[in-house]
């Protein structure tokens, strides 16, 4: 990994990842770029996100689905955890609230594989300084 | 296996719930399967909108279409106009208030959303243990912008001008407090980070330092810019470990790509950050004795002057800020002071985050603009309270903040408005009590944190809070006079004036602020010997009504200190002084015949 030298260093960096990222969600092969985000909180871990990321790893492996798992933190739904983020190609992210394990199979089954959403979606109702 | 082309979403969420949105999702289903589009569209019930003003709320996606107060009889006009037809239904639309005009699509409407992410605007977004999605994220962008573009007094104007105050809860402003530690002249100076967030029931600062850690770092360098301090120091407390982690896996992370260490991006400015635990004492968020426990001694406060700024770590200039107030410098720089300071009311800039918690129903981590009132945030964003009780009374600023009621509601959220209404802002904790929480009690659970942190070092805190906490117990119990309430309000007024530190000269607001607020309360506990909440048990007495009592015996049998007696088909009686209230009586009788007195 190269160090960050300069300025310009680090504005080359942000433009490569985003490119990485926007081809991501561009590319053609949607069953290649699913984003999963599960909070992974100090709320979210007690609640059992640790089991749930490893259930969404593990699953979608085992029925070939390929997807990018990642964790995050806090997206504030402390009523609502584990809470998992999904984006479908071409689609907006969508939050999932109360997530275990069972709903978690019920989200790979219906919404990843579907696009058909389930029960407790956690609408947005915020802002944030990117899409003001 | 049918692929919907729409999703009706309804909002689940319970004000809405209350208004028949279970209803509106069985209607919406009956109209779907009456004219055969099952397998179009699907109904889903979804949380909070956070917009309960005008719940229900029906929401139809792809295209986004926001439907308000809906009724279940609108269900079958949505579904004809709107999945058959394609045609949004015009009058359920939300209209602008204002113009007047019906908005059809909710990315339209985004004032409805109350909520600005900036402190908060990674946290749930990036992976907080990858340094590239925070770079990705415009992360040290403004570092780089400062090193590069900006003189450190050109950075300090403008975080002056953005009017950011600091989020721990004092308001100081933060421009100032970086222009004065810049201009002391030193071999030596140091960033510190207060990260020993102790208010119960808060949790902002955890969850920023968890979910967007390198915000802080990036800060702190800035800070280290203007300042002319080469060296960072984050006071965490060790009952944070995942926190702690995530610190340690950031600060890593930037000093291989060469954001911490020496020569950063070649400009020769060389900063580095380490961290310091703290075992998680409530006085150690005051500065000073933050400072005295970094250096290893007793965690006790001292008179400033001289503050930190002047003489902090080892002596030297020290610049304390909060974690939150920290997470909002790169943005200042990114976006601008004028961005930041046209958000807020005239003398707060910018947003706070609160951790809404108690008697709600959407517990959770919120961001609100300053001068958002504390009506918007428990009913619109929170949801109203928990189990429909009715509202009693909101608690800001932890244990040196105050309880403010019904007729506060509507006051804005900034730094004055809530000192003014007798509380303050804090670092961001917010209880919502209900009807079943008795003030007195709230009062002397704020006393007995207090008496059990209070460093001891000063004895109007020591002593004058112990005090006030055995008066308070002695009400509770049922035995305090009028001349405690008096005496509850002048030793509360003594303490303030006389304790050393913040910490100590705040402790007696929740007893002041609850005896404003809820004189009655108080007095009813004095005088009547009743606690309307049913939370003082000792003054509560269960007594059996002989009329109702059929002397069935499964009282008695139940009682766990056999303090009922009487024959079998003849009424019973409880013996006062052997009962515990336990209320085990009361709950298991099939006649109603135990109540509370």
């Amino acid at each position: 990994m190269n160090k960050i030298k300069s300025l310009s260093d680090l504005k080359k960096m942000q433009e490569d990842l985003q490119s990485k990222m926007s081809l991501r969600e561009r590319s053609n092969h949607p069953e290649s770029i699913i984003q999963i985000k599960v909070g992974m909180a100090t709320s979210g871990i007690a609640s059992g996100a640790k089991e749930v990321m490893t259930y969404f790893i593990n699953e979608l492996e085992k029925r070939n689905i390929e997807a990018v798992v990642t964790q995050t933190g806090d997206m504030g739904y402390c009523y609502a955890e584990p809470t998992v983020e999904i984006t479908l190609p071409g689609h907006e992210p969508v939050v999932f609230g109360n997530v275990k394990v069972q709903k978690a199979e019920e989200i790979i089954e219906k919404y990843i594989k579907n696009g058909e959403m389930v029960d407790g979606i956690i609408p947005m109702n915020y802002e944030t300084i990117n899409n003001i | 296996m049918a692929k919907f082309k729409s999703h009706l979403l309804v909002c689940g969420g319970t004000g809405c719930r209350a208004s028949h949105s279970d209803a509106i999702v069985a209607s919406l289903n009956k109209a779907l399967s009456d004219l055969g589009l099952q397998d179009e569209a699907k109904v889903v019930t979804t949380g909070c909108f956070g917009f309960c003003e005008k719940g229900p709320i029906v929401k139809v996606v792809p295209d986004n279409t926001f439907y308000v107060q809906v009724k279940p009889e609108d269900a079958m006009e949505i579904v004809q106009e709107h999945i058959y037809k394609g045609r949004k239904v015009e009058r359920l639309l939300y209209q602008n208030p204002e113009s007047k005009e019906r908005i059809g699509d909710s990315k339209h409407m985004g004032f409805y959303k109350k909520q600005i992410r900036i402190a908060l605007r990674n946290c749930g977004f990036i992976d907080p243990e990858n340094v590239e999605e925070y770079i990705s994220r415009d992360g040290y962008q403004a570092l780089g912008k400062c090193l590069t573009e900006l003189t450190p007094q050109q950075v300090i104007e403008m975080i002056k001008k953005s009017g950011l105050r600091g989020r721990g809860g004092g308001g100081f402003p933060t421009g100032l407090k970086w222009e004065i530690t810049a201009k002391e002249k030193a071999d030596q100076k140091y960033v510190i980070c207060n990260a020993d967030e102790g208010d119960p029931g808060a949790f902002m600062d955890r969850s920023v330092l968890e979910g967007d850690p390198h915000s802080v770092i990036e800060a702190m360098a800035i800070n280290g810019y203007c300042t002319g301090a080469s060296k960072g120091l984050i006071y965490v407390r060790a009952e944070y470990p995942l926190a702690i982690h995530r610190l340690e896996v950031a600060i890593k992370q930037a000093r291989e790509y060469g954001l911490l260490g020496n020569n950063i991006m070649g400009t020769g400015f060389n900063f580095d950050i380490d961290l310091r635990f703290g075992a998680g004492a409530f006085v150690c968020g005051e500065e000073t004795a933050l400072i005295h426990s970094m250096e290893g001694k007793r965690g006790e406060p001292t008179l400033k002057p001289p503050f930190p700024s002047q003489s902090g770590y080892l002596g030297k200039p020290s610049n304390v800020n909060n974690v939150e107030t920290y997470a909002n410098i790169p943005v200042i720089i990114n976006l601008g002071p004028e961005w930041f300071s046209s958000i807020g009311t005239e003398k707060s800039k910018g947003t706070k985050v609160f951790a809404l918690a108690g008697k709600i129903n959407n517990v959770g981590l919120i961001e609100v603009p300053m001068g958002t009132t504390l009506r918007e945030v428990i009913f619109e964003i929170g949801g109203g309270i928990k189990d429909d009780r009715e509202f009693k009374a909101v608690q800001t600023g932890g244990p040196s903040g105050g309880c403010l009621t019904a007729r506060h509601l509507d006051i804005p959220i900034d730094y004055d408005s809530l000192i003014a209404a007798g509380s303050m802002m804090g670092s961001g904790g917010m209880i919502v009590m209900d009807e079943d929480d008795c003030m007195v009690a709230v009062a002397k659970f704020y006393l007995d944190f207090i008496v059990g942190e209070s460093c001891g070092k000063c004895s109007p805190c020591r002593i004058g809070n112990k005090r006030l906490y055995e008066i308070l117990d002695k009400i509770t119990k049922g035995e305090g006079t009028m001349e405690d309430l008096e005496k509850l309000k002048n030793l509360s007024t003594v303490i303030k004036d006389s304790a050393l530190c913040g910490l100590g000269q705040t402790s007696p607001n929740p007893v002041l602020s609850t005896l404003d607020n809820f004189w009655d309360e108080y007095v009813e506990h004095v005088i009547d010997k009743k606690c309307r909440a049913g939370k003082c048990k000792a003054m509560m007495r269960y007594i059996i009504d002989a009329e109702k009592c059929i002397g069935c015996t499964l009282c008695a049998r139940n009682c766990p200190v056999d303090a009922i007696s009487g024959e079998r088909k003849l009424a019973h009686v409880i013996d006062q002084n052997k009962c515990i209230k336990c209320g085990a009586c009361m709950e298991k009788c099939k006649f109603g015949a135990v109540s509370i007195n």
